[in-house]
């Protein structure tokens, strides 16, 4: 099969799944507890590799860019680039690889062994919609906590860059603190946010589908958790840059 | 039609209301509970069931009988909705489940067990929730939930496995924890599909046992697919009776009975090429049926 009717299938599938869990939302029985079950493993489970990733990328942006900026004189700019380059781009992107890498392959195999094993079958044969019971919940916790991670990911990421600012090349707390204020702007804000919803939906739309349509046994579990990772990283990657470009036009012309 | 005021409540003396609509009730008693009507399916091009037709009727045992791959789950699979058939018609206690969308299959799901060849057991939940699942989706108070687990589990005689989860259980209990699963809600069908595949003798008597009891104690119909010809012994020639302390007996097939209600089909590439009683299965001259019986 060529790759664009490849890519037509898996976008019809994933848009039905949407369309579907959507629909379980809004019929009884709502699954509240599993949404919280999902949110306590997606969220507070990720926490802490999202945090150190956060960390360390601000911290090598200070890095590396601070020489280059003092070359210029413009070191008390520091934390308005990193400020900019972590809320913007790598804050929401890279919580979203490390999130499909983490969570997108636990949820891909998991559905995908009950698949295997027969328990979805078991599920519906018991008259349970594996949709509303699995995936809805694991979408709408993905929804809340990817942004929540991103929003940690920053913080910890600007912290990260102050350090190394601070401690590295002698730069004055407060300075940085003023700058990083002043790369923090309503745009950068709103595209921080934006960005690890849609990311979310992505990741968690991608890694169901992926699971819930394993075939071939034990090793099929194995090919779709694959899929899953590689393929929501992908998707993640190149949304980005459309996202951006997107928002970019949006906000730029309408709020400020 | 009449059952919807019954369904709605709206019906307040019961046995009024089913001595005014006898006929109807005493159709319905005899509409078969599964019923296939030249049902035909293929995936890809490789054709697994070739206008088969069978019924099973009210409080009838069907064994269905096959090498491995001529289409038993498939059948089975088929009855829960999981599967559509390419052609033909699929009717459960008289309606037309063919063209049901996933709504109306739920409804009849609701009435149907299913056991599963591995038992398909829900790993993250313990045996209890396992067993509870049907009444926690529907929301029954803690208490009945608990009181019915109970009695589920003592049936299939693994009371003390409650609080386990899926992976300390052995394969038999798996099984049967299964089977209370299927049983909860008393649906009035039953499908097992290999419930016994795997087993020691005496832990698949007992689920032999389990059968014969539903089948002559609570009045179910169920579909029983195995390759274990002592199944077939045991819940064709054997039939249970309560005494008046409650206590269940197996007894014979014999003078005081005449005919226990179970009988067998056999598939062989998409077709059914046997379909009767034990007996006359037996004395089939076809060789087919007779190496499937002996093994030789
Ligand atoms: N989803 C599927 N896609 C393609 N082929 C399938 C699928 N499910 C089953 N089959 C094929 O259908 C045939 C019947 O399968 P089925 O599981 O019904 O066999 P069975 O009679 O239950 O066998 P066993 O006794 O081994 O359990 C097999 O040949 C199998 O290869
Ligand atoms: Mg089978």
């Amino acid at each position: 099969m060529n790759l664009i009717t490849q890519f037509l299938f898996e976008l019809q599938a994933i848009t039905n799944l949407l369309w579907r869990s959507i629909k379980g939302l809004a019929k009884k029985p709502r699954y509240f507890s599993d949404i919280i079950v999902q949110m306590d493993q997606i969220g507070v489970g990720s926490l802490g590799i999202v945090v150190l990733t956060g960390f360390f990328t601000g911290g090598v942006l200070i890095l590396q860019a601070y020489p280059t900026l003092a070359y210029y004189g413009a070191q008390s700019n520091a934390g308005q680039g990193v400020a900019t380059a972590l809320i913007r781009e790598l804050g929401p992107v890279l919580s979203a690889l490390m999130v499909a890498g983490r969570v997108g392959s636990a949820i891909a195999a998991e559905l995908g062994s009950m698949v295997v094993s027969q328990q979805i079958a078991a599920m519906r044969a018991l008259g349970t919609s594996p949709v509303r019971k699995l995936v809805t919940p694991r979408l709408i916790a993905m929804l809340i906590c990817l942004p929540l991670l991103t929003i940690a990911a920053d913080l910890f990421g600007l912290i990260g860059g102050g350090i190394v600012a601070n401690q590295l090349y002698g730069l004055d707390t407060n300075t940085y603190v003023a700058s990083v204020r002043t790369g923090t702007d309503i745009n950068a804000l709103l595209t921080g946010i934006i960005k690890p919803i849609f990311f979310g939906l992505l990741i968690a739309l991608i890694s169901c589908e992926k699971g819930l349509t394993t075939t071939g046994g034990t090793a099929g579990v194995g090919v779709s958790t694959t899929q899953a990772v590689v393929l929501s990283s992908i998707c993640v990657i190149i949304s980005d840059f459309f996202l951006s470009k997107l928002l970019q036009s949006a906000l730029e012309s309408t709020l400020f | 039609m009449v059952f919807d005021e019954l369904r709605n409540g709206e019906v307040r003396d019961v046995e009024d209301f089913s001595r005014e609509h006898a006929s109807v009730i005493k159709e319905l008693r005899q509409l078969p509970a599964i019923e296939f009507r030249d049902v035909e399916l293929a995936f890809d091009d490789q054709i697994i069931l070739d206008k088969v037709s069978f019924t099973v009727k009210r409080g009838e045992t069907k064994f269905v009988l096959g090498g491995s791959g001529t289409g038993k789950s498939t059948i089975i699979n088929l009855i829960l909705g999981l599967l559509k058939p390419d052609a033909g018609h699929i009717l459960i206690e008289g309606e037309d489940i063919t063209h049901f969308d996933d709504v109306e299959l739920m409804r009849i799901r609701q009435n149907i067990g299913m056991v599963f060849q591995e038992g398909a057991l829900f790993d993250s939940l313990s045996v209890y929730d396992n067993v509870a699942y049907r009444l926690h989706e529907s929301k029954t108070p803690e208490d009945e939930v608990e009181h019915e687990v109970r009695r589920m589990l003592r049936f299939v005689d693994l009371e003390a496995a409650i609080d386990k989860m899926p992976s300390e259980l052995s394969g038999g209990m798996r099984r049967r924890v299964g089977i209370a699963r299927a049983l909860v809600g008393n649906p009035s069908i039953v499908l097992f599909d290999e419930p016994t595949a795997g087993l020691d003798p005496p832990t698949a008597r007992t689920i032999c046992e389990l059968a014969i009891k539903l089948r002559d104690i609570e009045d179910v119909s169920s579909i029983f697919v195995t390759h274990e010809m002592n199944n077939l012994e045991y819940i064709s020639t054997e039939y249970a009776i309560l005494d008046r302390e409650g206590g269940v007996h197996f007894e014979l097939e014999g003078k005081t009975r005449c005919q226990v209600n179970t009988e067998v089909i056999m598939l062989r590439q998409g077709q059914i090429v046997f379909s009767g009683r034990d007996e006359p299965l037996r004395a089939s001259p076809d060789p087919y049926i007779q190496r499937f019986l002996n093994g030789k």
